[in-house]
């Protein structure tokens, strides 16, 4: 997929307070006999309103990485620390708060309810966080509206385009407004097209003061953010701002 | 609490979602509970109509009587002390309501001697036989629980003086006379007349257990002329005053009993006072054991709809992986997770069970149209037992598959196609 380089005047907007602070982080899998380095000392700070792309080729440590940065796992050893809680240390149902609360997914395949339609795909997060009815039907139709679906608040996935879906997974993230937005390869099931809408969204998002963490392998999408970080078997390979 | 609440409504909804997404799967599934529920319930009626068709019997009977007779109601072993026993006669009865209106505060009402043997009766061209024909004393309308459809028990005088006057079971008067009153008409036992003077209202019985409505009463000076009543034909019924107290009045009882016998201290007692408290007390671990048997047996059943429940929670379970991870990674805690896998497995066996409600209904009005006789109890308590066996159900058999679900690594259920 070949998208048109982004526009050499792009704004960066500065940087807030500190979100993510991760210091010699490893993480190890025990494989049977075998025991992988999946990270092997990585440091990162994050702070609020970057834009920041995560490369690397397969192998590297970007999944895991990712699923450290998502909260969905722990690290081996090192610290982490989210807004300044110890996520390191916290159990499975602390870390399913700290999602909800924090933390924005979007993911490849879009991972939609199937039977639910758009408003209710992005209610769930708002459910888990026990928001009252009246108030999480609101604020899903102006998340969904916010990313252009005003229009297919009754649709159900099947019933909507791939890039729709996409949308629709988006608003999801957006909902609960999250300290930032962690998309794993959000275009890699979308034509070029599609995915180059999809970039634009993103890029409005953070010019409306999101932040957000893009995971992808294609150099034309990391592009799109304002810093990028390079990952080779286990460890930082660079990290710095797009030239 | 909000949250909770906003999950519980949110499992119940995909549950039901569920069920209307995969209908041919559900349905299957929840066939298992409504066989299983339906063998339950129509078990657990047809126990609780054994039960009531005794209680009935019993209470027709009167549950406040006291039977004095020659043997116990309890099997003995050794029957020779039992044989040699006097018989009772009507005048056992009359010294004991004397001893009863000399004794202070006492617990017993009065005593009645009942004679009975099974009799062919006759009216017109039409005959009945096997009614079960007592006699007794005008005191046996104390005794009975029963209410006349017309007419009345026989006086104090026309029993003494042996009128010949009888008093109809529902069922004898309507054999004899079909569709008209059998007040003022005759029936003629063993050859003699007797004129009906009182029909009993119908009673419906148990597997013809103790029912009046086989019944035909006449005054014992009456029936003495044609039956004998000499060898231990004649048994006494006391009627107590306090069926709480019965114990009490029975102590109070015996104590007549050898004054009425004139038994010196220390002999033993040469006459059996029976309760139907002791009768019960010997069908009860029958009854229970019946109803043991066949609620274990029935319960099979529903176990292997919980077992199918299980299996179909584990199969949603694998199939929704990804799900899973994606709701975990929303926010979703293990027990948001466990609380939707065990609503899911809930619903399919609540809608089981309702549905198997409906049926044993059915089954029932069926068979309460078809044998009126047979008691039947389809009551409310027996709905909502069944409506938590299926919720226990469900809970029991989606608890493996759904604790599984909710301690899924999120990660990996994220990766998993």
């Amino acid at each position: 997929m070949t998208l048109p380089a982004p526009s050499a005047s792009r704004p960066v907007r500065p940087a807030g307070a500190l979100v993510i602070a991760i210091a010699g982080v490893t993480k190890l899998y025990v494989m049977g006999e075998e025991t992988i380095h999946a990270l092997r000392g990585v440091s990162i700070e994050i702070r609020r309103n970057e834009y920041l792309a995560i490369m690397g080729p397969s192998g590297s440590g970007k999944s895991t990485l990712m699923n450290m940065l998502g909260c969905l796992d722990t690290p081996t050893a090192g610290r982490y620390e989210f807004n300044g809680h110890d996520v390191a240390r916290m159990v499975d149902d602390e870390l399913a708060d700290i999602r909800n609360r924090e933390i924005g997914f979007v993911f490849q395949t879009f991972n939609l309810l199937p039977r639910a339609d758009a408003l209710r795909n992005v209610e769930l997060p708002l459910i888990y966080a026990g928001v009252p009815p009246p108030e999480r039907h609101a604020r899903a139709r102006e998340a969904l509206e916010q990313v252009g679906l005003g229009n297919r608040l009754h649709h159900k996935p099947n019933e909507l385009s791939g890039g729709q879906r996409q949308r629709v997974a988006i608003a999801r993230a957006l909902v609960n407004r999250p300290s930032i937005i962690l998309a794993d390869e959000p275009t890699g099931n979308l034509d070029s097209k599609t995915g180059v809408e999809i970039m634009a969204l993103f890029e409005h998002l953070y010019a409306q003061g999101n932040t957000l963490i893009v995971v992808t392998h294609e150099e034309g999408i990391a592009r799109h953010a304002r810093r990028i970080v390079r990952l080779r078997d286990g460890l930082i390979e660079s990290d710095g701002p797009v030239d | 609490m909000e949250r909770v609440v906003s999950e519980v409504t949110e499992s119940v909804r995909m549950a039901f979602g569920q069920i209307r997404a995969n209908p041919l799967r559900s349905a299957l599934t929840a066939l298992g509970v409504i066989i299983g529920i339906v063998a339950v319930t129509l078990m657990g009626t047809a126990i609780r109509g054994i039960d009531l068709g005794f209680d009935r019997s019993l209470a027709m009977l009167g549950d406040d009587v006291l039977y004095v007779q020659k043997w116990p109601w309890h099997s003995v072993d050794d029957w020779w002390n039992y044989a040699n026993r006097p018989p009772f006669y009507a005048e056992d009865a009359v010294a004991l309501n004397r001893i009863i209106a000399a004794t202070p505060r006492s617990l017993l009402d009065v005593a009645v001697p009942v004679a009975g043997r099974g009799a062919t009766v006759k009216a017109g061209g039409n005959q009945v036989s096997g009614v079960q024909t007592l006699g007794t004393t005008a005191d046996y309308g104390r005794t009975i629980s029963a209410d006349f459809a017309a007419g009345r028990l026989f006086t104090d005088t026309e029993a003494t003086a042996g009128r010949a006057v009888v008093v109809l079971g529902s069922d004898v008067a309507e054999a004899l006379f079909p569709g008209r009153s059998a007040l003022g008409e005759t029936v003629t036992v063993k050859g003699y007349p007797l004129e009906i003077i009182g029909i009993l209202a119908k009673q419906g019985s148990f597997l013809g257990l103790f029912s009046f409505d086989n019944q035909i009463l006449l005054p014992l000076n009456e029936y003495r002329k044609f039956f004998d009543i000499r060898h231990g034909a004649i048994q006494l019924r006391v009627k107590v005053r306090d069926k709480l107290r019965l114990d009490e009045a029975q102590e109070e009882l015996v104590g007549a009993m050898r004054r009425v016998r004139g038994q010196v201290p220390g002999e033993r007692d040469n006459f059996s006072v029976n309760q139907q408290q002791a009768f019960k007390q010997q069908l009860d671990p029958i009854k229970a054991g019946i109803a043991f048997a066949g609620l274990f047996i029935t319960g099979l059943s529903l176990f292997v709809g919980a077992i199918g429940i299980m299996n179909i929670t584990f199969v949603s379970v694998k199939e929704r992986t990804k799900e899973i991870g994606t709701r975990k990674a929303l926010g979703a805690r293990r027990r948001s997770i466990l609380l939707q896998f065990l609503i899911e497995a809930v619903a399919i066996c609540l809608v089981g069970g309702l549905l198997g409600l409906l049926v044993t209904y059915g089954a029932c009005l069926g068979v309460q149209a078809a044998l009126p006789n047979l008691p039947i109890d389809f009551s409310g308590s027996l709905v909502l037992t069944a409506l938590a066996v299926s919720v226990l159900t469900g809970v029991i058999s989606g608890f493996a598959p759904a604790w599984g679900a909710s301690r899924l690594d999120p990660v990996v259920a994220l990766r998993y196609e």
